[in-house]
């Protein structure tokens, strides 16, 4: 199958999923602040599985490049730039910035050393957040920070409707372009580096500048993320940073089946939707769900949503 | 100057403890190749069980101590034989993915079991008592905990280096392929070894109780300090553990105490830059 039409392909699994999107605009008119919400995650695991899907790079830091997103819009808000889209481009390359200053110690070493550097980091830029009370409120958050009007004319208002055309908009722009990226050949190379990495380097394809760019362009996707969020919620605070938020995208893109981008949305949405559902109840009934969910998962949903469902398609396939 | 003494034998007991919450990871790490992010869950348990012991039946606080030991190791020896074999070998993200819902778990079991507080426990009149060492006045806890790890690490070094059982888990961390065909039940041994290491954090744990508190975000608020302790001293090492230990716990008393502004900063830090300079722990190396 060449590029194209295997791009096309793909397309055709994300068209029903956007007509579900814009369905779901009048099918649950009091749930628009959520459903924008889910659309946030997606983008946010989007991003996520770029790097460790398609790359096959684990992290467990990837919440910074979401927070310092959400901290770049909370700042300049208070300081009067307040344009959406001026501040969700700012945001986009506030964090792609902070990305490529971090590539350098990424991408070296193997797995182990790597999952210990995402780590170290995400705490660092927590406990960075943390003290720093100046400038991101420390422990208490940004309230109250100005958000303008979408193009000077929509006003993000509480019922959400600005907020779900505009998240959704976002969803579609991003999950296009990493469509048109990982089936280019860039894609491929990868790909490539997750499978077999040495075969990569005898090549002579010049795998850490892919690595470099793939985990910036994936900085800057989970920053526009977080931007978003901030803006929706008028809010930016630590846990948009910390560990649990950074372990919470890892569940999204595992639960989705990694490397799949409609699945990767799925998931996001799943994982969204329970969690609301389940942290109404209690968030110690949620930790616990989430918990088992992902130890199961292991075992039974190896390839996630996207897995179950093409298995169900090649069985459906066979019968008729 | 008596300050910074008082702040440093406060980091070496805080040492203590994280050598012994960590090298249970450290071997299972190093023999099994297994990323276990959940192995706080284990002090946690012991924690726990001691907790509950004490306040509860009255147990007396010596002998709470070798309970939390065995009931911990019991624990881990189970699920080890029942779960966790089988996601040795798996992919790196799996084990991260299952030992992440494992620890997530484990920590809302405890805040359903116990609550969300933070767990009283009253420790011995001999233990509370200030001691007089060389004029500086030091809790007796403190000195109780550098006794309890310095006991701990000597028995583990006598138990890997100079018994048969050490030398078969040294065999398998350095071969395992070699190890089988000479005849070594590996497979056995890495249950009775990670029994062993979550053992360890059972009683690191209940130590900790009195020291650093208790509650159901133990898992989760231990687990870098940990992975630091392992990853700087190298997997598989006992001796590097407990010189990484005793290094990150001082490093960390030394800066929460002297420049609280940054504390909790620097001890990530050394971590990213220990990690990109010697990425195979300050041991070099002997990771199998």
């Amino acid at each position: 199958m060449s590029g194209v039409t295997s791009s096309i392909m793909r397309i055709g699994i994300g068209l029903p999923l956007f007509l579900v999107a814009v369905a779901s605009y009048f099918l649950f008119p009091g749930q628009l602040g959520l459903i924008a919400h889910l659309f946030i995650l997606a983008i946010f695991a989007l991003s996520y599985d770029l790097l460790q899907g398609h790359a096959g790079v684990v992290s467990l830091g990837h919440a910074v490049f979401f927070g310092i997103g959400a901290y770049t819009t909370a700042i300049l808000g208070k300081h009067g730039v307040s344009d959406p889209l001026v501040v969700l481009v700012l945001a986009f390359l506030v964090s792609g910035a902070v990305a490529g200053l971090l590539t350098r110690i990424v991408v070296v070493g193997n797995d182990l050393t790597r999952l210990l550097v995402t780590l170290g980091i995400g705490f660092l830029f927590f406990e960075a957040a943390n003290k720093a009370n100046w400038l991101t409120g420390g422990a208490d958050g940004m309230p109250d920070f100005e958000v303008g009007r979408l193009l000077g004319l929509y006003s993000f208002d509480f019922m959400g409707k600005t907020a779900f055309w505009y998240t959704l908009a976002v969803l579609a722009v991003v999950y296009l372009f990493l469509l048109l990226v990982t089936s280019s050949p860039f894609g491929v190379a990868l790909r490539g580096i997750r499978e077999n990495v040495r075969r990569m380097h005898a090549i002579g394809a010049p795998v850490n500048r892919h690595l470099a760019v793939t985990y910036i362009m994936s900085g800057a996707i989970a920053g526009v993320a977080g931007a978003l969020l901030a803006q929706t919620s008028r809010f930016a605070s630590l846990d948009m940073l910390g560990f649990e938020r950074s372990a919470e995208v890892m569940m999204m893109a595992t639960l989705g089946g990694t490397g799949s981008i409609p699945g990767v949305v799925l998931g996001a949405a799943t994982f969204g939707y329970l969690k609301d559902m389940l942290s109404v109840i209690s968030p110690k009934y949620w930790h616990l769900g989430i918990g088992i969910v992902l130890m199961l998962s292991v075992f039974v949903l190896r390839s996630g949503i996207a897995g179950a469902l093409a298995g169900l398609a090649r069985r459906m396939e066979r019968r008729t | 100057m008596a300050g910074i003494v008082s702040v440093i034998v406060d980091g070496i007991a805080y040492g203590m403890l994280l050598f012994l919450f960590s090298i249970g990871l450290s071997v299972t790490l190093g023999l099994m190749r297994f990323i276990n992010l959940a192995h706080g869950a284990f002090a946690m348990f012991g924690g726990y069980v001691a907790v509950t012991l004490m306040n509860g039946y009255g147990v007396p606080f010596l002998l709470l101590l070798p309970v939390a030991f065995l009931a911990t190791g019991l624990f881990g020896a189970v699920a080890e034989k029942l779960v966790i074999r089988h996601v040795y070998p798996m992919p790196e993200l799996q084990q991260v993915l299952f030992s992440i819902g494992l620890a997530f778990a484990a920590g809302a079991v405890a805040n359903i079991i116990f609550g969300p507080q933070q767990q009283p426990m009253l420790l011995p009149g001999w233990l509370s008592q200030r001691i007089s060492v060389l004029g500086l006045d030091i809790t007796g806890y403190r000195i109780f905990l550098i006794g309890a790890g310095l006991v701990a690490a000597a028995a583990l070094i006598a138990l890997f280096n100079y018994t048969l059982y050490g030398a078969r888990v040294r065999a398998a961390v350095d071969s395992r392929r070699t190890a089988e065909g000479m005849g070594i039940n590996v497979s056995l041994l890495f249950s009775l070894t990670f029994g062993l290491g979550a053992a360890f954090a059972g009683l690191g744990g209940a130590l900790a109780v009195g020291f650093l508190g208790l509650d159901p975000t133990f898992p989760l608020k231990y687990l870098v300090i940990v992975l630091m302790v392992v990853a700087i001293g190298g997997p598989g090492s006992i001796a590097g553990s407990f010189a990484a230990a005793i290094f990150i716990g001082v490093i960390d008393a030394l800066f929460k105490y002297f420049v609280p502004e940054i504390g909790g900063f620097v001890i990530y830090a050394v971590l990213v830059v220990m990690m990109v300079f010697f990425p195979k722990g300050l041991a070099g190396g002997r990771t199998a």
